[in-house]
């Protein structure tokens, strides 16, 4: 036993072995990785700002940054309740297509014939841009903010299924060798192996279903033209543009695009999370 | 006194010695696992293994040595029980057997590559077949850290497999194939994808491993060098179609070192096995 100690100790020294520290960063290239985008950005709202002001532009054409920042303040009791409720239809949509993307999956992939039968529904449904059948869910469905909920959660739906459906079948074919010789049951090889397994795919999924059911719950208010106390985003949108407010219309648009960062570093957060122990994709390369 | 009947050996019939020994001496015989006349048809069509009939008995190291093709794997593979044989049978004389004919946790399988859970430490990977079993990870901590010690890597447990070498890696996998004390360890190419040093001292761990344990080890293999270091039975297959070309017992001295390697008598052992190989390969193109 000494012996294959130490065999397995002088075997590290030649086969490249161990734990590997992370290769060092300077502090400056750290800084400037930070400074150098957000100073882009800031460029780029002082040149905005100077066309605007230096070219005397009116606020109903072009409103400088400025004005856009003062009607977020001067507007947020429209704005947001508005950012209320397309976040709540939003983060409805992505939970039940969680749910219901990583469930059908599971049941998917244990039948061929039932994926082969449901194949052509996920297609069609993938395929049609939402905003088409926007007009129909708005018919059929109880209420407003259901077939919004409703809109959002078949564009999200399709990337956490097809995902889940590839990780859950990308499972390496000697580990699945490997449980069915120690006997295990139906059970333990999905949730040891196969959910494991496809995390990875579902990540890449959640990241993608995260942007898309924002952008879907916006189109889709689009599509309904829904106004009044319940209304999200979309319409204070159009509204601002209707009344030529364009500085309000700039803030919303600014509301959107932080939410739509937020839930994507939520998502990525999610993500390095889960994989970052084991994955590649959350590994920094070593060369 | 009179003749015997019947001449059963070179043992008389009428010998009592014999009579009373025989049910101790039988049990002590019997064999780990059988094949009786095995083939195995693919879905494509290809005969992958034809006719194959192998006894283990307990405490042997047998390489299954032969060109790629000539079904060593496929024979392998029918024995853990991972696909069943076209036609033919697979017995376990000296195991306990489930509904599905397969003596469960009597066998541990190693494979060509190390097959571990990358989302798992090491000790997670060692603990999965006990998990699988129901074993509480409180009542498995001794015997996975054991077999961990036993391939010096106690220290790695907390360890996730991408931190690991190639010839780490393959120790969590023997590791994690003798955590339930097999009868039998199948081993699959095991080592054929690392390099030759790595490999030499993993045949050496295995090797000692095995005269540790003496547990019965099928080892597949395509190097004939590695299969005389190790075995003390080697049955050579031939291809198209996969089958048992021959079996030879090579005698081995109880301790293998790296003067062994070098030894008059280990090459005259790879000189047999290599001619038994060549003509396997011969036999099949001809």
């Amino acid at each position: 036993m000494a012996d294959i100690t130490r065999a397995a100790s002088s075997e590290q020294g030649t086969d490249s072995a161990a734990i590997i520290a992370p290769p060092r960063v300077s502090n400056n290239e750290k800084l400037l990785r930070f400074i150098v985008p957000i100073g882009a950005l800031l460029v780029f709202v002082l040149l905005w700002q100077a066309f605007v002001s230096l070219r005397g532009i009116p606020t109903y054409i072009l409103p400088g940054p400025v004005d856009a920042i003062v009607a977020l303040f001067k507007d947020s009791g429209t704005l947001w309740p508005a950012l209320w409720v397309t976040l709540r239809i939003t983060f409805m949509a992505l939970g039940v297509a969680l749910l219901g993307g990583v469930v059908l999956a599971i049941i998917i992939v244990q039948s061929k014939w039932l994926e082969l039968a449901l194949f052509p529904f996920t297609v069609i449904l993938q395929v049609t841009p939402i905003i088409a059948i926007a007009p129909l869910i708005l018919i059929y469905a109880p209420d407003t903010q259901t077939a919004l909920m409703i809109c959002a959660f078949l564009v999200a739906f399709f990337p956490i299924l097809s995902n889940m459906v590839q990780g859950l079948k990308s499972v390496d074919h000697n580990l699945l060798n490997l449980f069915e010789l120690y006997g295990a049951k139906g059970w333990q090889t999905l949730f040891f192996l196969k959910i494991p397994a496809s995390m990875p795919y579902f990540m890449a999924g959640l990241r993608i279903a995260g942007g898309l059911s924002l952008i879907a719950a916006v189109v889709a208010e689009f599509a309904a033209g829904s106004a009044g106390q319940g209304s999200g985003l979309a319409f204070r949108l159009l509204e601002s543009q209707y009344r030529l407010n364009l500085p309000r219309m700039f803030a919303a648009l600014i509301m959107l695009c932080g939410t739509g960062i937020a839930i994507y570093a939520l998502t990525s957060f999610v993500a390095w999370l889960t994989l970052h122990r084991w994955h590649e994709s959350a590994i920094r390369r070593e060369n | 006194m009179f003749a015997p009947l019947f001449v059963i050996g070179n043992r008389p019939l009428t010998d009592l010695s014999y009579t009373t020994r025989a049910p101790e001496a039988a049990s002590e015989q019997r064999p780990v696992v059988t094949m009786r006349d095995v083939s195995k048809v693919f879905s494509n069509g290809t005969l992958a293994l034809k006719g194959m009939s192998l006894d283990v008995q307990s405490g042997e190291f047998i390489s299954l040595l032969g060109p790629s093709g000539c079904g060593k794997s496929t024979a392998l593979r029918i024995i853990a029980g991972l696909g069943a044989p076209s036609s033919g049978q697979v017995a376990w004389p000296s195991s306990k057997i489930n509904s599905k004919g397969l003596p469960e946790g009597d066998v541990g399988f190693v494979f060509q590559e190390p097959t571990l859970m990358p989302w798992s430490t090491v000790f997670g990977n060692v603990y999965l077949p006990l998990k699988l079993r129901g074993v509480s990870k409180a009542d498995a901590r001794d015997a996975v850290m054991q077999q961990l010690a036993n391939v010096g890597l106690a220290d790695f447990a907390k360890a996730y497999p991408r931190e690991l070498s190639g010839g780490m890696k393959m120790r969590v996998s023997i590791a994690r194939a003798l955590v339930t004390q097999p009868k039998l360890l199948l081993m699959d190419e095991p080592f054929a994808a690392l390099d030759e040093i790595t490999r030499q001292k993993l045949n050496d761990d295995v090797l000692e491993l095995w005269t540790r344990t003496r547990v019965t080890v099928i080892f597949v293999t395509h190097s004939v060098f590695e299969s005389a270091y190790l075995s003390n039975r080697i049955v050579v297959m031939r291809a198209r179609p996969g089958q048992v070309y021959t079996d030879l017992p090579i005698a081995q001295p109880e301790t293998r070192d790296a003067d062994y390697r070098v030894s008059e008598f280990y090459r005259a052992n790879c000189q047999t096995v290599s001619d038994a190989l060549q003509r396997a390969i011969q036999s099949a193109e001809s």
